[in-house]
């Protein structure tokens, strides 16, 4: 079969596994409907490394496939196509791997589930619109795919309908990716009327006659490259959950752990990072832009990882942990290392996928607990789990030796980011001096809090024996997390593993397996792939998909960061490793006996900056306080008052007072209204025409 | 086919007399109704086969007016119809909305069900005469006499507060026509015809284009309706029958845009291009603001009303962008707010007809029961969301477009509507569709039977399938657009 016909297969099949479960699901049973999409979702798989492999060691050329027209208006063209290139290739192996497996862990741990069918079209969907994003073309097709991730995500985070916190967080998730859309919809506004087209190709090809050039917008003139880029990434912002649009992706937990590994850590979220990187040509010509990126990538690595110290839910910590390494890819394509972006966003889908499915793992073994506070001691009761998170946790602190270039998956990515933002930091200095400093810093954060989440859940003292007694009083003093903690429950309502016992139990082979296949990627991904993504076969793996200006220099510097560069992670990382023992295994109740006392950095951390608190007093608030404003006092009291509601009362008064007016009638008021209006026109246009 | 657009204009009137011959005057009975109702849809259904074959048969590469009728009428006014690209889709969308009111109607209108069904049926016809009518004496026939039909239908079979609205929805529209009368007055008087045609190659003095254009904006944006007459809207929608709302947000609201397109660009422009900032700032400010109050309603239709007048807000700005891919927009919009918003007030119909109340607060957790009703409301939330994929969002995104060439602040300020639609049309979809059944009076809802079914369908695949291949409505719009846009160019001197 020629490499078209496979990419049809391939982002059509979950298309159609969408469509039969969802339409025909309720007939056709919950089993026919999950071997259905998860069938095609295994062949989606299975085609797309397929076809990566033709193109990593085969000699496949890019292609554009025009499927269909959709919008065709003057220069506004858009098709219905399939872009194939090195960037659309990773993309496929990723979204569809992780996609294939998260539907078959989803046999187990959604087996009680009564809405199955709509589950699984869900995820189908999902993941169809997901292809559709990074197949596009054009700005159009991508905003498309885009939209319906979102849509996915919405449906999902509120899958359990009857919750009110799932309802909330799908919402949530939703209006924040439309602030961000807010800024996308208006880059694609401006890339269209500055390059007079929004396919890719015609864009890039024009960046050097733009680039220079100056663009009036709101009333100012700004760096025309730079504005267009700036626009387009608040939508990346908003889709990759970046500091100031963050705010959905914990809450978005209340969705089902599949899910959550699914569209929340290694695809969905990543389609940000896609983008910066598939506009590389417009990024490389916007130095300010590029500059934002990083900043706020790294202000987000930060961000996350200090709040990730301070929270008890497990897939929160994961949650936060993933925002933090969203902001690792943005500054490294920020500082120009976008190769390294894109293979940490490979090697990330792995192992965050894997940690999450492995929470789930916990979760479904500790009957629906997610509270770390409650767990301990696990490694005994669930030993697969255990092993599994454990190599996750090796892979996303980096583990590795440099000196022997061996490593977890996180090893090879990771470290090839720091090393890119020291490069950067060393050419530019400025930001990416900044970025690098975060980079290390973050990196004991991340070790710290990963193992934090690893030693309260599997080691110590179980404190699951005394869960039942205790109850959830200690929720009282926190509402916050009690509302948030997103009792992942519907799924197993009818366990049958005996409640009263709860003793934790090891999850089915149907579960285990996919995380099992994850834990290879996890291990093997980074030093398996590291010469194509960033190494000495880089630029013909990426085959011009990525674009460096020749001044771009960083990654070829990177691979010459001195050693003190190289081990600065390692050594970071032990020393978050360290502590976190400290605090976790040898003085255990010390991190208890911290969040005790409440101070003022322990509180700042673990209400996440304060920022909810922050948009619900200023963004929500004025929504609603405006809101009223313009209906009462606005439409009902000005506008009607002076309008319909105030002529009828005024006729009325006139007309008893010269008692010849028979009111009632409309003609009537609506003579009174007219003469004002009129009079009101003639003293406009005369002022205008002075 | 001369004497086609006759035919679908007279077609309902035919319909409206057969009841009248067969039910005036006769005591209302059961059988009698459904014969009535049998009337009515088959008229309906047959003007829609017609309206059909006229776009099919319609050659959108001629830029003119089609199938063209001439006759001559009184003091030189002649009875004078036609269709080019922009107006034909119009009578198609009426054609297709007024069988899916009958049906909606079929159980939901059960008092004088005769006179309703003539008033819809003349209704009908009206409308289509409005977007056929190249008189402009004609035209204002149309559109004046239109009224009377919905005025009658809110303030007959409405609810509780159906005189106020009904007053309120008259007295704002009367106010328009009074200036747009005076209007066409003047326009026949100083270039000595009535005929649209005419009157579009015609060039009146700057001067008195300004003139001229106030007093037909002032119709064209109360019918919209703009921001800040639009205060009718929400009233008369609260208070009219299902299907009453349904034609209203469905073709009423378009004749305002449709009126922009044939009369304020064409034989106006210098007074248009004068005057787009003023539209634009209504433009925004409709969209932010109503956006705003919607999002703070309790009673479900009046949300959705007020999501209209944000909605037609798109609507203008996309004309005054004088760009094509605006106007485009603009048409489109026009289009698939006509399918969503009919959509959305017919998913109000569903439960208003089985719990006699909008309140949003009465009801939540319907999927629990229905659903079905939660996939047909969650589809039409996500147009009105303006999702890519749905008809609605290439009207917003084309739209913006237009205007962002003209005005970066419109196109800014419009763009914020992307974020509060999602706001209050979430919000509305979640109260009334999600979450637990805690209201025990919906402990026994039914969800959608066949009827209902039957009656959604079209609505679906027009609003999936005009969101995929809005290419459908451009290769018919674009020749006329195109030259539209030229002479306007022209007359504007750019």
């Amino acid at each position: 079969m020629t490499a078209e016909a496979l990419l049809i297969l391939i982002v059509f099949g979950p298309l159609a596994g969408a469509l039969i479960a969802g339409l025909f699901g309720a007939r056709l049973g919950a089993l026919a409907s999950q071997a259905v999409t998860t069938g095609l979702l295994v062949l989606s798989a299975v085609l797309s490394w397929v076809v990566f492999a033709q193109w990593t060691w085969g000699d496949l050329e890019p292609f554009t496939l025009t499927l269909a027209p959709f919008i065709h208006v003057g220069e506004f063209i858009s098709n219905w196509s399939i872009r194939f290139d090195a960037l659309s290739a990773v993309m496929l192996v990723v979204v569809t791997t992780v996609s294939a497996l998260v539907h078959i862990y989803s046999w187990g741990y959604m087996a009680e589930d009564p809405s199955r069918p709509r589950f699984f079209a869900y995820l189908s969907l999902f993941t169809f619109a997901m292809l559709a994003l990074v197949t596009a073309a054009d700005f159009m097709q991508l905003f498309f795919g885009w939209e319906g991730v979102g849509l996915a995500s919405y449906l999902l985070i509120g899958f359990w309908h009857q919750k009110d916190s799932a309802n909330s967080a799908a919402i949530k998730a939703f209006v924040v990716n439309r602030v961000g859309d807010f800024g996308f919809a208006l880059g694609i506004m401006t890339v269209f009327w500055m390059f007079g087209s929004i396919q890719f190709s015609e864009v890039f090809a024009n960046i050097d006659e733009i680039a220079g050039t100056t663009w009036r917008f709101i009333g100012y003139d700004w760096s025309a490259v730079d504005l267009a880029a700036v626009l387009l990434f608040i939508g990346a912002m908003g889709k990759s959950a970046q500091f100031f649009l963050h705010t959905w992706l914990p809450d978005a937990m209340e969705g089902p752990t599949p899910v959550s590994a699914l569209i929340h850590a290694a695809t969905m979220v990543t389609a940000g990072v896609y983008m910066v990187c598939l506009l590389s040509p417009m990024f490389e010509s916007a130095p300010v832009a590029r500059n934002i990126v990083t900043v706020i990538g790294a202000v987000t690595a930060l961000f996350a990882a200090t709040v990730g110290l301070a929270q008890n839910d497990i897939k929160r910590v994961i949650a936060y942990s993933t925002c933090s390494q969203l902001g690792y890819m943005f500054f490294a394509a920020g500082v120009g290392a976008y190769q390294a972006a894109m293979f940490h966003l490979f090697t990330h889908a792995f192992f965050k996928a894997l940690l999450f499915l492995g929470a789930g793992s916990v979760i479904h073994g500790m009957h629906h607990e997610q509270d770390m506070r409650r767990m301990g001691g696990l490694w005994r009761y669930l030993p697969v789990t255990y092993a599994v998170m454990t190599i996750g946790t090796l892979a996303i602190t980096g583990f590795g030796i440099p000196s022997l270039g061996l490593g977890f998956a996180g090893f090879y990515s990771k470290d090839m980011i720091i090393e890119s933002a020291w490069a950067a930091a060393m050419s530019q200095g400025g930001v990416a001096s900044f970025a690098f400093v975060v980079s290390l810093l973050a990196a004991g954060l991340t070790a710290f809090y990963s193992w934090r989440l690893a030693f309260m859940t599997f080691h110590g003292t179980p404190k699951w024996a005394e869960a039942g007694a205790q109850g959830h009083d200690d929720h009282a003093h926190d509402g916050h997390a009690a509302a948030a903690h997103g009792h992942d429950d519907h799924a197993h309502d009818d366990h049958g593993h005996g409640h009263g016992a709860h003793t934790p139990h090891e999850s089915p082979p149907s579960m285990l397996a996919p995380i099992l296949l994850l834990s290879v990627g996890a291990i093997a991904a980074g030093y398996a792939f590291k010469k194509q993504f960033v190494g000495d076969y880089q630029e013909a793996f990426w085959g011009g998909a990525i674009f460096n200006s020749p001044a771009n220099t960083v990654l070829e510097q990177a691979h010459h960061a001195p050693a003190w560069v190289l081990w600065s992670p390692l050594v970071v990382s032990a020393i978050g490793f360290a502590v976190a023992w400290w605090v976790y295994i040898a003085r255990e109740g010390m991190g208890a006996r911290i969040a005790e006392k409440k101070g003022l950095a322990w509180t700042f951390l673990y209400n996440k900056w304060f920022f909810d608190e922050l948009y619900e007093a200023t963004f929500v608030r004025a929504a609603r306080v405006l809101g009223d404003l313009f209906w009462k006092v606005g439409d009902q009291k000005i506008i009607d008052g002076l309008g319909p509601d105030g002529v009828s009362a005024a006729s009325y008064a006139l007309g008893r007072r010269t008692g010849r007016l028979q009111t009632g009638y409309v003609y009537h008021y609506a003579f009174v209204m007219l003469l004002g209006v009129a009079g009101l026109l003639t003293f406009a246009l005369w002022a205008w025409r002075a | 086919m001369t004497g086609i657009l006759s035919l679908i204009t007279f077609a309902p009137v035919l319909g409206a007399a057969l009841i009248l011959a067969l039910r005036a005057g006769r005591p209302a009975s059961a059988r009698g109704d459904d014969l009535t109702r049998w009337i009515a849809l088959i008229t309906s259904l047959v003007t829609l086969g017609l309206s059909v074959l006229l776009t099919v048969r319609f050659d959108s590469a001629n830029p003119g007016f089609q199938f063209v009728e001439d006759i001559p009428w009184f003091a030189g006014i002649h009875y004078r119809m036609g269709v080019d690209g922009i107006s034909v889709l119009f009578v198609l969308l009426t054609a297709f909305l007024v069988p899916l009111c009958v049906a909606a109607s079929w159980k939901s209108v059960e008092q004088r069900v005769t006179s309703y069904m003539v008033a819809f049926l003349l209704l009908e016809a009206l409308v289509i005469g409005v977007f056929c009518a190249l008189d402009l004496v004609l035209f204002y026939v149309f559109f004046e006499f239109g009224l009377a039909p919905m005025f009658l239908i809110i303030g007959i079979w409405g609810g509780k507060r159906r005189v106020y609205a009904a007053f309120k929805f008259f007295l704002y529209t009367l106010l328009g026509s009074v200036l747009m009368l005076a209007a066409v007055l003047a326009m026949i008087g100083v270039a000595g015809t009535s005929s649209i045609p005419d009157l579009m190659a015609f060039r009146f003095e700057p001067w008195m284009q300004t003139w001229l254009w106030l007093a037909f904006f002032a119709s064209f944006a109360v019918k919209m309706p703009m921001w800040p007459v639009h205060t009718w809207l929400p009233d008369a929608h609260v208070e009219a029958p299902t299907a009453g709302s349904v034609i209203l947000a469905g073709i009423l609201l378009k004749m305002g845009g449709y009126g922009f397109l044939r009369f304020s660009l064409p034989m106006f422009p210098d007074a248009s291009e004068f005057f787009a900032p003023l539209v634009f700032a209504l433009s925004a400010i409709a969209i932010v603001y109503t956006s705003l109050v919607a999002f703070r309603q309790t009673d479900i239709k009046k949300l959705i009303a007020y999501s209209s007048v944000a909605h037609m807000g798109f609507v203008t700005m996309g004309i005054f962008s004088f760009d094509v891919v605006g106007v485009q927009g603009a048409i489109f919009q026009m289009l698939s707010h006509g399918v969503i918003s009919g959509a959305l007030f017919l998913c109000v119909g569903v439960v208003y007809d089985r719990m006699h109340t909008r309140e949003i607060a009465f009801y939540g957790g319907l999927v629990n029961r229905m659903p079905i009703y939660a996939v047909i409301f969650l589809l039409f939330t996500m147009g009105n969301v303006g999702l890519p994929g749905t008809s609605g969002f290439v009207g917003e995104i084309m739209t913006l477009t237009g205007v962002y060439f003209s005005s970066t602040w419109t196109a800014v300020a419009a763009t914020t509507g992307v974020i509060l639609s999602a706001v209050y049309a979430l919000t509305l979809y979640r109260r009334v569709v999600f979450g637990e059944m805690t209201n025990p009076a919906l402990a026994d809802i039914t969800d959608v039977n066949l009827r209902e079914i039957v009656i959604f369908v079209p609505l679906v695949v027009a609003t999936l399938w005009l969101g995929f291949q809005p290419g459908l409505v451009f290769n018919v719009t674009a020749s006329s657009v195109d030259g539209l846009l030229d002479a306007f160019r022209t007359a504007v001197g750019d």
